[in-house]
């Protein structure tokens, strides 16, 4: 290989990786840089000017905090509902041999496959036909997102559970640990880590969810619901300050995540 | 069969006595039958393995002593106690798993303080200190398992089931995960900690050498029963079944008819040639017989050569495998019926030494003979070779 191509070689991956990174990472810097935005007229898309307006009261815009509000309420109580439930079932499945149990494996993998917007109107029309067509409203969401965050905390779980030595709880036993013990002192710190990114997984599906809201929230407006009807009349700039709050909140998460996985390792 | 172990009926506590006792202990999984009605008395302090291959129900007896398994049939006591319902963590018993089974997100200390903990007990520190002490690990002590390295892990492992002063400690297969060296090592220390300690071991492996190293008394156990049972030299210097007789080193196992004898002697034909074999090596009451020998007692000699006067003697061999092993030379022999023999030699400089195709005959003192019933299979417990 000549000079030329090795210099091509050494460098040219690497200007492709920076530029797919780019490429990944562009939408947030514009939401960052838009959350600055002090834009001309409602329907500006471009960046007009900045400020510190939209930092200071993001709030201003009418409906916006109380839809994130209503999200982060939805988001908590669905990533509860769905932890809890997820995790029990991950236990029956991998822990318990009964009847029914490969084809329990395979439903809950369902929900996962099947279209949104499919689960969606399937949903509707089951709440409706169950006579709550007037009440559609936080609690009907609130059941839909368990439904659809439940197959993905059930897998996270199953795969932490099934890399977890059998003899390790034997061993908790051996030692005088009763079952409750075992399960609180062994089991369950071993397994928390899968708990909690299904758990980070679950919240992040609910919050972000539009499709299957949408179809039976009632009255109610979530947070991607409010986005979607504000793009109708032009985005306001307060919704770039969300986003970049919550990017940065997931930042730190991660951060926090890796620094406290590294000092373990080096303990 | 023999009779496995002197079962005292009913188990009782003698003073003192915390004896391992199993009464016609049964495990089925299915139609499997793991263990098959097995007797067994494990006196208090002994060092005692249960040697078997793969498969042979002896980790299955460990985990029923443990309480990880229920006996389908049968009663295990330890001192008179019935325990063979109780939960693990109610029953004086203490496990060291084959891979160890740390606790990977606790510390080696709080590995080790683990079974003191949840018993209540005070004066955890100084008892965890000590036993760290003990098993050469107080530097250790604030590093997670997986920061150990083997040996290490398998000393933690040791230790965290040892403090707990167990009425008897269960080993499965505990060295099987270390390197040949390091498993001698181990081997030694662990005999030694027990003679200090003076706990009741029960030990699992495959490994004969293992078993014959470290235990008092060896069980050798096969398609869920035993064997035989006995001290390591009993075991090899007079196996009862074809299985034991191949599975604890090597036998030579010929084909033949006991033919008479007089009081301390039987007399057995095999092949032509007229063996004698001392009457309390000879199962009762058979006649047609596995007449065994281990390669290291036979010696080889030129065809036609004077042997004493009482050996017994086996002519017309030929040479055909020689391998030059160090301490040892290893022939194999074809003798005139087909079947090839193998012959340990003592590289002493005092033996003669032979070449592919010599011609030889074999020779041994008769007290080294044994005699098998020959309805057993010959190839039982022979080692399939890479089969670890």
């Amino acid at each position: 290989m000549t000079r030329l191509g090795k210099w091509i070689g050494d460098h040219l991956i690497l200007a492709i990786g920076l530029a797919v990174l780019f490429y990944m990472f562009l939408p947030i810097f514009v939401v960052i840089l838009m959350s600055f935005n002090d834009p001309a007229s409602k329907q500006s898309y471009s960046f007009d000017g900045f400020t510190w307006d939209n930092w200071a009261n993001p709030c201003d815009e009418f409906g916006m905090c109380e839809s994130v509000l209503l999200s982060i309420k939805i988001g908590l109580s669905a990533t509860l509902g769905a932890t809890i439930l997820g995790t029990l079932m991950a236990f029956a499945l991998v822990r318990h041999r009964f009847r029914g149990r490969a084809p329990a494996n395979v439903f809950t993998f369902l929900p996962m496959a099947s279209p949104e917007i499919v689960m969606g109107s399937s949903l509707l029309a089951l709440f409706v036909s169950a006579g709550l067509s007037g009440q559609l409203g936080f609690w009907t969401i609130l059941v839909a997102h368990i439904m659809f965050c439940l197959s993905f905390v059930v897998v996270t779980v199953k795969a932490r559970l099934a890399g977890l030595d059998p003899r390790i709880e034997q061993a908790a036993m051996d030692l005088y640990a009763n079952e409750w013990q075992t399960f609180w002192r062994v089991t369950f710190p071993l397994v928390f880590p899968g708990i909690l990114s299904a758990a980070l997984l679950a919240f992040s599906l609910s919050f972000d969810d539009f499709i299957i809201t949408n179809l039976n929230a009632g009255q109610e407006v979530t947070f991607p619901m409010f986005v979607w009807g504000a793009s109708l009349r032009g985005i306001p700039p307060q919704i770039n300050v969300i986003g970049t709050i919550m990017f940065l909140l997931a930042l730190t998460l991660v951060l926090v995540g890796e620094l406290g996985a590294r000092r373990r390792a080096r303990r | 069969m023999t009779q496995p172990g002197d079962v005292q009926d009913p188990p009782q506590a003698a003073e003192g006595g915390s004896d391992l006792v199993l009464q016609g202990v049964t495990k089925r999984f299915g139609d499997f039958v793991a263990v098959d009605d097995l007797d067994l008395t494990v006196p208090q302090g002994a060092f005692f393995a249960l040697l078997g291959p793969s498969g042979c129900g002896k980790t299955t007896t460990l985990r029923m002593v443990a309480g990880l398994e229920v006996p389908t049939v049968g009663t295990i006591h330890i001192g008179g106690q019935d325990i063979s319902h109780l939960k693990p963590y109610k029953r004086p018993v203490n496990t060291v798993f084959q891979s160890y089974a740390l606790f990977p997100h606790l510390t080696i200390f709080e590995n080790v303080a683990f079974g003191l903990r949840r018993q209540k007990k005070s004066d955890v520190e100084r008892q965890v200190d000590e036993m760290l002490e003990l098993v050469e690990l107080t530097p250790m002590a604030s590093r997670k398992p997986g920061q150990l390295s083997g040996g290490q892990q398998q000393r933690v492992a040791l230790a965290r089931a040892l403090i707990n002063r167990p009425q008897v400690l269960l080993l499965d297969e505990p060295l099987g995960a270390l390197d040949l060296k390091l498993r001698r090592q181990m081997q030694i220390e662990l005999k030694r900690i027990q003679t200090e300690v003076g706990i009741t071991f029960v030990h699992v492996t495959h490994d004969q050498e293992e078993a014959m190293t470290m235990a008092d008394t060896v069980a050798v156990m096969n398609a869920g029963i035993i064997e035989q049972m006995g001290a390591p030299k009993e075991l090899y210097e007079h196996p009862r079944t074809t299985f034991a007789a191949n599975f604890l080193g090597q036998s030579n196992l010929v084909r033949g008819t006991v033919g008479g004898g007089d009081g301390s002697n039987v007399t057995i034909d095999a092949h032509g040639a007229r063996l004698v074999c001392p009457r309390d090596r000879a199962p009762a009451g058979i006649s047609e017989v596995w007449v065994g020998i281990r390669p290291e007692k036979v010696f080889l000699a030129g065809a036609g050569t004077e042997t004493a006067d009482g050996s017994n003697l086996m002519r017309g061999g030929v040479v055909t495998d020689v391998s030059f092993i160090g301490v040892s030379t290893q022939y194999l022999t074809r003798l005139p019926w087909g079947q090839e023999l193998m012959i340990f030699e003592q590289n002493s400089g005092a033996r003669e030494s032979f070449r592919v195709g010599d011609p030889v005959d074999l020779h041994w003192l008769p007290e080294h003979t044994f005699l098998l019933d020959a309805a057993q299979d010959a190839s039982a417990g022979v080692e399939i070779e890479g089969e670890d």
